[in-house]
């Protein structure tokens, strides 16, 4: 029998979902228009108002939000609430140097924590497992996110956090963790230091997974569910959007996660021309929040690709599925779990040399580590005839990266011209993981 | 008082001094002196050659990256204790070695040593005043 959080709304009929939609949507664009200037500014400039919004099919009048925009008001220029009201911040890397920073009034916290208990229910947790969160906690919304709302569902959280595998089983035999919340490749990492220490995984108690953050095949799901003897299921979240629980994986569903559409409402659209593409189609994701209160979103673009399931699911939810993400528009790549974007690399090689340099990220996945290699063709302007400085520029590239972007690379140098070019275009990014 | 030497960027492909040094042949160029240096990841190749401006056009031609740099050309006796002598002299009066390599003239009799120094005027200076002949870059095309 499935299992519910909100029956209600997790059941109800699209029309009154819609209702709900329409309601909450118009009461946003109304308060966004008054409160955030480059909000007005936007809708100004494209000749809307929001008394404009009368149907959700008014939506596509709203102009998009992008990541830039985020950037552009960098740290707290999208709030809508004086500071006194917001709780919490996090942040999560932005596509140059300076991060993108979301905040959190208390209802938005509750929100957040009631979804999460939703998302887990969805995965078939409830009050009596002990949950194992090895989500990264900090400013990443992964493990605070989580935290709140295994705590909410009134499970029993482990906050161990990423790190420290051994530790992590010895507690998971010990705790007996029933519920495990990671990024996939940390969950495979698990499994292969199980296996090394000669823990079997059918010896913990450890039921199921639920595994985001990074992209992942349904290979990897296989050999996850196959190496922990459990069953994994997806979770999604983007920070700008709230964090993880915007949308969750059913155990009984074959495929997609239920987007919490009475929350934030999806949109596919094609990422060239910006127009909404008919359901089923593919297309890049766009979210609006409908209950967000610090931070609301309208039309965020998440670059993420992914299409949109309408059929009744297996579980009873009427909530809209969405597929696994199946690639970036951008070309974001998430290394160990931290979305790196070829454009901060660029950023942190114009930074070191202060040159419009020639580079190459290579991606490769040696066992379950994904490692980046930074090839940087050495012109005239960087080239020396010493060794010594030659080294140093490398390392302090290496460095500046490590403390840019906190992802650990190599940098190699290389002779002109070595790195590939289509159409003139140089080719930034290729990773060899097979995913 | 200062030889002009090529420095060219190399990533450790097999192959590729072979083509730097088809390439200048090609042009007449002669390489007089040439020297790499190298890591795990990369190398610097340097060269005497007896026609500068030529040897970098066609190097850049062909797509390789390329630096001119000052060194110092120190003519000692190619016997034992001509290096001895000049690294003593180095040692001495505090003079830095950036690198340094060697090469025998065509009659055998003198070794010149190829130097770069962090300070190349006051390592003129010094090597001049302790007797030392330095060469210059038409001298060197000349042995
Ligand atoms: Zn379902």
């Amino acid at each position: 029998m499935t299992l519910y959080w909100e029956e209600e709304i997790e059941t109800l009929p699209r029309i009154g979902l819609e209702s709900v939609q329409l309601t909450r949507l118009k009461h946003l664009v109304a308060r966004v228009y008054k409160t955030v200037k480059p909000y007005r500014e936007k809708m100004d400039a494209a000749g809307v108002k929001p008394e404009d919004i009368q149907s959700l099919a008014d939506l596509v009048k709203l102009p998009f939000t992008v990541k830039e925009d985020l950037r552009d008001n960098y740290p707290f220029g999208l709030f809508t609430v004086p500071m006194d009201q917001v709780v919490r911040v996090h942040a999560s890397s932005g596509t140059t140097g300076k991060p993108t920073v979301v905040g959190y009034t208390k209802k938005d916290l509750k929100t957040w924590s009631g979804l999460m208990a939703r998302a887990l229910t969805c995965a078939g947790a409830t009050s009596k497992d002990m949950i194992h969160n090895a989500y990264g906690y900090g400013l990443f919304t992964g493990g605070l996110g989580a935290h709140y709302g295994i705590e909410r569902l009134g499970a029993t959280v482990i906050p161990v956090s990423g790190g420290n595998t051994k530790r992590q089983i010895t507690i998971m035999q010990d705790f007996k963790s029933s519920v495990l919340l990671a990024t996939p490749s940390y969950a495979l990492n698990l499994a292969e230091t199980m296996e090394t220490l000669g823990v079997d995984p059918k010896s913990l108690s450890l039921r199921v997974g639920v595994f985001g953050a990074e992209p992942w095949s349904d290979n990897m799901r296989d050999e996850v569910e196959r190496k922990l003897n459990i069953k994994a299921v997806d979770i999604y979240g983007l920070s700008e959007v709230m964090g993880p629980g915007v949308s969750m994986q059913c155990l009984e569903g074959k495929t997609g996660m239920h987007i919490f559409e009475d929350h934030f409402l999806p949109e596919i659209i094609d990422p060239d021309t910006g127009e909404v593409l008919p359901p089923g189609e593919k297309g890049e994701l766009v979210f609006t929040t409908l209950t967000k209160e610090a931070f609301p979103i309208i039309r965020y673009r998440t670059r993420d690709i992914s299409r949109l399931i309408y059929d009744t699911c297996e579980c009873g939810r009427t909530l809209v599925r969405m597929e696994k993400v199946t690639g970036r528009t951008d070309d974001m790549l998430i290394i160990r779990g931290v979305n790196v974007f070829p454009s901060q690399i660029e950023h942190v090689l114009m930074g070191t040399e202060g040159v419009e340099p020639h580079y190459q990220i290579v991606v490769n996945r040696v066992g379950n580590m994904d490692t980046m290699d930074v090839e940087v063709e050495v012109s005239e302007d960087i080239f020396s005839d010493e060794i010594k400085v030659l080294e140093k520029l490398g390392n302090r590239i290496r460095a500046d990266i490590k403390d840019m972007l906190g992802v650990t690379c190599k940098v190699k140098l290389v002779e002109p011209k070595t790195i590939q070019r289509s159409d003139g275009k140089a080719q930034r990014v290729i990773d060899n993981r097979k995913l | 008082m200062r030889v002009e030497q090529i420095a060219v960027f190399l990533e450790n492909k097999s192959g590729r001094l072979a083509e730097i040094t088809a390439a200048l042949a090609a042009e007449n160029i002669n390489i007089r002196a040439l020297s790499v240096a190298d890591t795990a990841d990369f190398g610097i190749l340097r060269l005497i050659v007896d026609n500068v401006e030529k040897a970098k056009a066609t190097l850049k031609r062909n797509k390789f990256t390329v630096g001119i740099t000052n060194v110092i050309a120190v003519e000692v006796a190619d016997k034992t204790g001509g290096l001895a002598g000049v690294l003593k002299t180095i040692e001495e009066e505090k003079l830095n070695v950036e690198y340094m390599y060697a090469f025998v003239n065509n009659s055998g009799e003198n070794a010149v040593l190829i130097f770069r120094f962090d300070d190349m005027d006051k390592a003129i200076e010094s090597l001049q005043r302790t007797g030392y002949t330095i060469l210059s870059g038409e001298q060197i095309c000349a042995l």
